[in-house]
């Protein structure tokens, strides 16, 4: 019998091992139960999320992929060129080693992309951290940063764009998640999988050691109190390898000799091996003794649990891997024949002669879905009215002043320069928009296609009201390319949740894909690849509900390339949206809300139709070249929207309008569907016609120096050394 | 006219050398994988960017070691022209083949941005620009920041061979336009010689306008103009 504390390490519990019983008909022994642990775990085996992934639209005219079913999502851009892309967390490892777990969790996305035949060309990221103000919070918000930097910067691929959110309740669970987005040709690209009986498995690269072992059982799938213990589950990154994995790969990835590719992520060569011989539809012998180890006396349980870094499985036809060989010694890289896929539907795995397990693969790889629409029923949103200070209504400039000088000393607010220049946003010299945008633009040489892509999320929304902040989660990350004037085409996403065997946890995840259901549907598009990262709880209480969205746009080269800067004194401004001013509920979920009253509260709104009908002027706008500059207003509020687009050019605005009483909600509410844009007073006339259908007004002009508006004004140098002065605390 | 662009395991910037010459300018490039014997007749030799042999050790130290180096250090000891980039400029100091040292920049940071650099326009690799231009160049370094002792930096600054310095867009170099803490804020210096030049910034990555900047194209056809003209 099984102990308690066996099943526990990885992360079993006793009704899944009575599962296991049934379907092998016998108890298992060690080895194989390591590899049901590791199969069955959240991060491989998606067993609480499988039902709702299920649920979502994943393909689209563009996509080449199903969801799923290959290591990331496949786009056509057209001219026979494919965009991979997918999102990875590692939270719990960078909690852990800030520093390795940030590098490894690059590595990993970067493997991916490249397992597709695709040449990695964009990086982005998403981080959450709590505030600075524990020495332990700096050290992980700084080790994660440089973890990115010092891996992602050796590989020559761009880190384009993200963001960095801090917020209390990330204390002892940062999240880490990142972007990879790939180029491979249409017709080219790689899949997952063995051919036929008799094609050879081969590992790459890294030699196999004891790092990581429990990585994805362990760390990815428990709660958090219990893992700062596991300092031998973090593995540690060697760039330089990847870099040159990535090379190797992509030179053998148009060989004839090499049926499929596959990266050796969570659970190792189990996880990579397995789910192989599952896409082929075939079995498989591996023998363990053929694996290069760091240590001589590894044992096979821990061979194939290994999550050392920087190692690739190909598949490739039989006798035919001398002119792979070639190539990877050309590079430098270790490579051994480990096994052979079979007929049958068995994995045996040898250690040498002797034969040490023979299991089924459709055992290993169907673990248990769970339906969470039951327990989620016992969990209601708590509801709360929106409470508003009356000094928030009473207008009073040097009220207003204290408020607004206050709030720049948010982490949140300020510009993320000091982040980002940190990574390398010039290499493969196709960069047209820098970080530090709504969203970053990229050319695809040889091509007429622009791509945008932004990474982003808003976990107050998604605390106060899931379904809604899903929606608007998905809106936001379509904003963001539409300001830019691309079409957005496909989604990742990024799921960081709580426990989802919690009633709390199990309604904030149904509830998210409800709202990203309703959100596909209205911009008709699909999320073609995503990561779910579940049991982030620490101290007794879980993240903020927090999934995060990666999301790619197109756009034909001829179009004259906007930010949100202001570019001319001068220019009319405009604003596109219901009211200029926002509604009673927009501080609900704001960072005013939260910096000030200390509470995230209210209620959240979002129109998805008048916000697909908004992106879609203001694209046109953009594709009929009549607009300078656009931005929407969000984190922050309009106030926020106006300095960030007066202050790459040094300009001022000069509204003809008063703000009300409310001036709280006014300057600061964070209502949805609302776009800044900068335009010629020449144009003003296309401009009406174009925008006839939708509300929009204009409210003023560029100005040469500060903020004001017909009651108030702000000395702008004074904002926009507060903007630009950095964080709190250096990271 | 062929240029050679060096390729060791962890370059990156040889594609982007590569589109620079090539494809923006129409001059032949080839590489120079670091395992081959010989140059295969390039007449101007590229050391590009990246992390050559993952920088291990200090940067640019192992790849000063790699064979395909001995064939450069004849080639260039011989008078062949060779322009060093970021981890190449780092590689031609580990050589001595350029005098001088790049430590870690001095916020110990990676750096990544756009930064002006004054040209001193009177090399074979800057004649075609104007005396003090202001260029904007990228930089991407986190181990730029150049030192030598004070005779070496003496003899650099009275032999007018410090050819780019950092400086603001209106081209003042002192301390505050300096982005990693390199003496007089210098951001590229040439040999005795004259056919040696070593820079931090990366003029392959401003190569045309659309991606921010084409001001370092100027670089590879003022080397190549000089070589045309002198046969």
């Amino acid at each position: 019998m099984v102990k308690e504390e066996t099943l526990k390490e990885l992360a079993l519990s006793r009704s899944e091992y009575n599962l296991i019983l049934d379907k092998l008909d016998r108890e298992p022994n060690d080895l194989e139960l390591g590899l049901f642990g590791a199969l069955w775990s959240e991060h491989c085996g998606y067993k609480h999320t499988k039902k709702l992934l299920r649920s979502i639209k994943s393909t689209s005219e563009f996509t080449l992929t199903e969801a799923g079913a290959e290591n990331a999502g496949a786009v056509n851009i057209g001219s026979n060129k494919a965009i991979v892309m997918k999102i990875e967390s590692h939270n719990h490892p960078s909690a852990v080693e800030p520093y390795e777990g940030a590098a490894t969790g690059v590595g990993g996305i970067v493997r991916d992309i490249f397992a597709m035949g695709a040449r990695p060309i964009a990086l982005l990221n998403s981080l959450r951290f709590s505030n600075l103000e524990s020495d332990r919070n700096v050290q992980i918000a700084k080790g994660v940063i440089e973890g990115i930097s010092g891996y992602g910067n050796c590989l020559g691929i761009p880190n384009i764009g993200g963001e960095c959110f801090f917020d209390e309740s990330y204390e002892s669970n940062p999240l880490v998640n990142a972007m990879c987005v790939g180029l491979v040709d249409a017709d080219k690209i790689l899949s997952a999988k063995a051919d036929r009986p008799g094609d050879l498995l081969i590992i790459i690269g890294a030699e196999t050691g004891r790092d990581g072992i429990h990585g994805a059982s362990g760390l990815a799938s428990q709660n958090f109190e219990e893992t700062i213990e596991l300092r031998s589950a973090v593995q540690v990154g060697n760039p330089f390898l990847e870099k040159l994995l990535i090379e190797a790969c992509l030179e053998i990835s148009n060989f004839n000799e090499l049926v499929g590719m596959q990266d050796c992520g969570a659970a190792g060569i189990t996880s990579a091996a397995i789910e192989m011989a599952e896409r082929s539809e075939l079995g498989l012998k591996i023998d363990v003794s053929k694996v290069p180890v760091k240590e001589d006396s590894m044992t096979p349980y821990e061979i194939m649990l290994s999550e050392s870094q920087e190692r690739m499985l190909i598949a490739v036809k039989k006798n035919q891997h001398q002119r792979i060989f070639d190539i990877l010694e050309k590079w430098d890289l270790k490579c051994s024949i480990i096994g052979e896929f079979i007929e049958g539907n068995e994995v045996q795995i040898f250690d040498g002669e002797k034969i040490i397990s023979q299991t089924s693969i459709e055992a290993l790889t169907s673990p248990p879905e769970y339906d969470l629409s039951l327990l989620s029923k016992g969990y209601k949103n708590k509801k709360n009215k929106i409470k508003i200070k009356e000094e928030y209504k009473n207008f009073d400039k040097k009220i207003i002043n204290k408020y607004l000088f206050e709030i720049l000393g948010s982490n949140n607010l300020i510009s993320k320069e000091s982040i980002y220049r940190k990574y390398d946003h010039h290499v493969q010299t196709n960069t047209v928009v820098e970080p530090g945008s709504d969203a970053a633009v990229i050319r695809i040489k040889g091509t007429d296609k622009y791509l945008i892509f932004s990474c982003d999320g808003n976990s107050r929304f998604s605390l106060i009201n899931p379904d809604v902040g899903a929606q608007i989660n998905i809106a936001e990350a379509c904003r963001n390319i539409s300001v830019l004037g691309g079409e957005p085409i496909s989604l990742t996403d990024g799921l960081n949740f709580g426990d989802p065997t919690k009633p709390k946890g199990a309604h904030e995840l149904i509830e998210t894909f409800k709202g990203f259901n309703k959100a596909c549907k209205v911009f008709e598009i699909p999320i073609i690849s995503g990561n779910a990262s579940l049991f982030n709880e620490g101290h007794n209480s879980s993240i903020n509900p927090t999934p995060i969205i990666g999301a790619m746009g197109i756009m034909n080269n001829k179009t004259k390339i906007i930010n949100k800067n202001f570019m001319n004194e001068g220019d009319y401004i405009g604003v596109i949206g219901k009211s200029l001013w926002g509604t009673e509920n927009g501080l609900s979920g704001s960072e005013f809300q939260s910096f000030f009253d200390k509470t995230i509260s209210g209620e959240i709104n979002i129109n998805l139709d008048f916000e697909e009908k908004i992106q879609k002027n203001i694209r046109n706008l953009i594709k009929n070249n009549l607009i300078n500059s656009a931005t929407d207003i969000s984190l922050g509020g309009l106030i926020m929207g106006l300095i960030k687009s007066c202050e790459k050019n040094n300009l001022g605005v000069n509204i003809d309008k008063s703000i009300p009483n409310n001036w709280a909600g006014a300057l600061f509410g964070e209502d949805q569907s609302r776009i800044i844009f900068s335009f010629d007073p020449k144009n003003e006339k296309l401009i009406k016609e174009s925008l006839s259908n939708v509300d929009w007004e204009k409210i003023g002009l560029v100005s040469k120096e500060n903020i004001k508006f017909e009651n108030i004004f702000f000395e702008s140098d004074d904002l926009f050394l507060r903007y630009n002065k950095g964080f709190s605390t250096d990271i | 006219m062929k240029i050679g662009i060096a390729v060791f395991p962890g370059t990156w910037s040889e594609t982007d050398t590569h589109y620079a010459t090539q494809d923006v300018l129409g001059i032949t490039s080839e590489y120079i994988w670091h395992k081959d014997q010989n140059l295969n007749n390039v007449d101007f030799i590229i050391l590009p960017g990246g992390f050559s042999y993952g920088d291990y050790l200090r940067t640019g130290a192992i790849a000063s070691f790699s064979p395909i180096m001995e064939k450069i250090k004849e080639f260039a000891n011989s008078g062949g022209p060779v322009l060093g980039i970021c981890n190449g400029f780092q590689i031609l100091c580990e050589s001595n083949l350029l005098p001088g040292i790049l430590i870690r920049n001095k916020t110990l940071s990676f750096v990544c941005k756009n930064s002006n650099l004054k040209v001193n326009n009177n090399s074979k690799f800057t004649n075609l620009y104007k005396k003090d231009q202001i260029i904007k160049i990228p930089i991407s370094h986190g181990e730029g920041n150049y030192q030598a002792d004070k005779n070496t930096i003496n003899k650099l600054e009275e032999e007018n061979r410090v050819i780019f310095r950092y400086s603001s867009r209106s081209g003042d170099t002192s301390e505050q336009y300096n982005p990693n803490g390199s003496i007089n804020n210098i951001a590229g210096i040439i040999n005795d010689a004259g056919n040696i030049l070593g820079m931090m910034p990366h003029p392959e990555k401003a190569c045309e306008k659309i991606i921010g900047s084409d001001d370092g194209l100027g670089i590879f056809s003022s080397i190549i103009s000089s070589m045309v003209k002198n046969g």
